[in-house]
């Protein structure tokens, strides 16, 4: 294996304002985002309403930054316990080190069949494309991601990856691979998969799951799911492996009560998770079931080089999603446009700080916002995910931004001079009145031509009236 | 009471009017205003685009030309936030951190300050009006009712509330023009909203997305008069 591996998705080489509008274009992705929206969007306000969900905020908030400020005494800890557990922990400095040593343990067990549960990590670290390349076959068992692993997509959203398909898509997709005729009806498609996944489960070596949080207290890791699949990837297989991003570590089992409840509350708006595995060590002697052997990969992967810095805070995202459902960006493009496994306000501020700022397509992501807040808002850890974006783009070091540095290095001489100020405004609206006809300029030249491609520009103001 | 007047760099090239009307308002409620000579713009533009270091060279005018212990009005939720909740980052660890602090500390957006001393405005009109909730008035700054509360007290004008009011009007600034596809779509839908009320007119404490939503009305054949609060105020 060679390189590292990008965390922007291979296809990703068309500019993000391109693909925007591609997204844009597709009305049916439009209807389907628009539903998934609202539908998250009034079962959140329906919990919240329910809960004391801004007091539940602040202490999710609380655990998490004390949580990431202890990080490595924490993480330490985990190790320890669930060595003593039994199971069997590695460090992962990077995508090829965690891809390595799970293609490696494979190649030493003579697996042949890997099952995945969804893990937003392994999407992270490409991991199944590194299983294939290294002969194995490897089936993902969350619907969403079955569906998407058929049809050669992307997610597009952190806990819902297959939102922007609606079901008439995705019962094409699954006749595609059955070359059945399918019901059109929800039941009848999600009994069809069950089926087609159990032979699955019943003959995979290795199940694959991710982390959503370690409980360093006892050593146990946490699997929260609403498909029950996951319980049966982390049990049934001979080795389960467990690949968890760094951050994901909790103190004890306080915290992981708080952060259990407040997940589901912001994830999918209901006050209980369907499944919450919690596991800890592979089988014990006299225990009926569960793996033989436990592996967990923690993987870094750029997260420690932002420990003590002023982007510490993306670290105490616990991957619900919601700030994905509440941001009208990701609302209306979708998160596949985004090309990276993290869409919406938190990736786009994560996948450069993964990635590498010289990324020239992950460092476009963090523009992509129009700081409205509402991601903050959201946000069940209080992640100030505007201020975040900001800080983000003041260390791109693409080509783009380089070039508006020097745009504004101008601006910024011409405007701390009021008299220079004075000067340029006087000229603008020089500019304004000859632009204008009737109140209103329909096409702008240079710097303006972006504003007019969408919208006239009022030359007057107030506006003159619609006639 | 004393106030000085951040005029606002996009009043200054877009709307006079709109900062000639603030003055105008807190002038009749009794407010001496001065309006700085030496200002220029608060440094916001450069500050969300990732160029924190030409931002603070703009802002520290901000700092010179707003020196005092007045408070600092802004007809602009947005530049009110970037004074409030901005500048404090932009000059951490700056010479000029303790100044800045205390301009923040001391300036409001028009509605807010407007509220906060109970001023009354003696604002009469006609007909209907709907009010956008700009994002950063609303969730930086953490304000949702001044704004309104000044358009209930305007004598003869009815408040209609439209769908979505919490949801962005897809301005953002160089966002605008970045991404010009996403933010007119977010126009266009605000738009619709603030048409389907009814109103006679949409209203709002930031010129910018005015200027958007309007423009981007006027592209898509959404009938739709925009005025800024001042405006409406002044009478
Ligand atoms: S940043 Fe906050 S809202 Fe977004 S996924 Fe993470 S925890 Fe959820």
């Amino acid at each position: 294996m060679s390189g590292r591996r990008p965390v922007v998705y291979s296809d990703t080489t068309a500019p993000l304002r391109e693909r925007t509008r591609e997204a844009l274009a597709d009305d049916a992705l439009a209807a389907n985002l628009r539903a998934a929206g609202a539908s998250w969007g009034a079962a959140r306000t329906r919990i919240s309403a329910e809960n004391p969900f801004a007091e539940m905020r602040a202490r999710a908030r609380e655990i998490r930054r004390g949580d990431i400020g202890d990080l490595p005494e924490l993480l330490a800890r985990l190790e320890e316990r669930v060595t003593a557990a039994g199971g069997v922990v590695t460090r992962a400095a990077d995508a090829d080190a965690a891809c390595r040593y799970i293609t490696d343990l494979a190649a030493a067990r003579g697996a042949t069949l890997v099952a995945k549960s969804k893990s937003m990590a392994t999407e992270e670290i490409k991991l199944n494309e590194a299983i294939e390349e290294s002969g194995l076959r490897v089936v993902e068992t969350d619907l969403g991601e079955w569906i998407l692993q058929l049809a050669g997509q992307h997610p597009s959203h952190i806990v819902a990856p297959a939102v922007h398909l609606n079901k008439e898509q995705v019962r094409q997709v699954l006749m595609a691979e059955s070359g059945w005729e399918l019901p059109t009806d929800r039941e009848a498609l999600v009994a069809h998969a069950r089926t087609r996944l159990r032979e699955v489960f019943a003959s995979a070596d290795i199940g694959i799951s991710g982390v959503n949080f370690g409980v360093a207290e006892t050593g146990t890791i946490c699997v929260v799911e609403n498909e029950g699949n996951a319980r049966l990837v982390t049990a049934l297989p001979r080795i389960h492996v467990a690949v968890m991003g760094m951050e994901r570590v909790v103190r004890d089992w306080d915290e992981a009560a708080h952060i259990l409840q407040i997940l589901p509350m912001a994830a999918i708006g209901d006050d209980a998770a369907g499944y919450v595995n919690l596991i800890t060590g592979p089988r014990a002697p006299g225990e009926a079931d569960g793996p033989e052997e436990l592996h967990l990969v923690i993987l870094d992967g750029g997260r420690s080089a932002l420990l003590g810095t002023d982007l510490e805070e993306a670290l105490d995202c616990i991957r619900c999603g919601a700030c994905l459902y509440s941001c009208p960006m990701w609302r209306s493009v979708g998160g596949q446009a985004y090309g990276s496994p993290y869409s919406g306000p938190i990736g786009s501020v994560l996948t450069p700080l993964l990635e590498g700022m010289e990324g020239e397509r992950s460092s476009e992501l963090p523009f992509m916002s129009s700081l409205c807040g509402s991601c903050h808002d959201a946000c069940p850890v209080g992640i100030p995910l505007h201020d975040l974006l900001v800080r983000v783009r003041a260390r791109v070091t693409t080509t783009a931004h380089r070039r508006d540095r020097a745009r504004f290095r101008l601006w910024s001489r011409a405007w701390s001079n009021p008299a220079a100020y004075r000067l340029s405004v006087a000229m603008a609206r020089i500019g304004l009145r000859l632009a204008g006809r009737r109140g209103w300029a329909r096409r702008l030249p240079g710097p303006g031509a972006e504003w007019t491609s969408q919208r006239d520009l009022p030359t007057r103001w107030p506006p003159t009236p619609p006639r | 009471m004393r106030a000085m007047l951040m005029r606002t760099c996009l009043s200054d090239v877009m709307a006079p009017s709109v900062w000639r009307a603030t003055r105008t308002v807190l002038e009749r409620a009794g407010v001496e205003v001065s309006v700085p000579r030496r200002q220029t713009c608060c440094g916001q533009p450069g500050w969300s685009s990732g160029h924190p270091d030409q931002a603070r060279r703009v802002a520290r005018t901000a700092l010179a030309a707003f020196a005092g212990d007045d408070p600092v009005v802004v007809p602009s939720g947005s530049c009110a936030a970037m004074v409030r909740h901005g500048y404090p980052e932009l000059f951490a660890g700056q010479p000029e951190e303790e100044a800045a602090l205390a301009m923040a500390g001391r300036t409001r957006e028009f509605t807010q300050f407007l509220a906060e001393h109970g001023l009354d405005t003696g604002a009469r009109g006609s007909g209907s009006a709907t009010y956008h909730d700009s994002c950063h008035m609303l969730r930086l700054l953490g304000e949702r009712e001044s704004g309104r509360a000044a358009l209930r007290a305007v004598e003869g004008v009815e408040l209609r509330e439209m769908e979505a009011t919490d949801v962005c009007c897809g301005f953002g600034g160089t966002f605008s023009v970045n991404f010009p596809e996403v933010s007119g779509r977010l126009g266009e839908e605000k738009a619709r909203h603030a048409a389907a009320t009814g109103a006679d007119e949409l209203i709002a404490c930031d010129l910018s997305c005015l200027m958007h939503i309007a423009g981007r009305a006027r592209r898509t054949g959404v009938p739709l008069r925009v005025r800024h609060i001042a405006e409406v105020l002044a009478g």
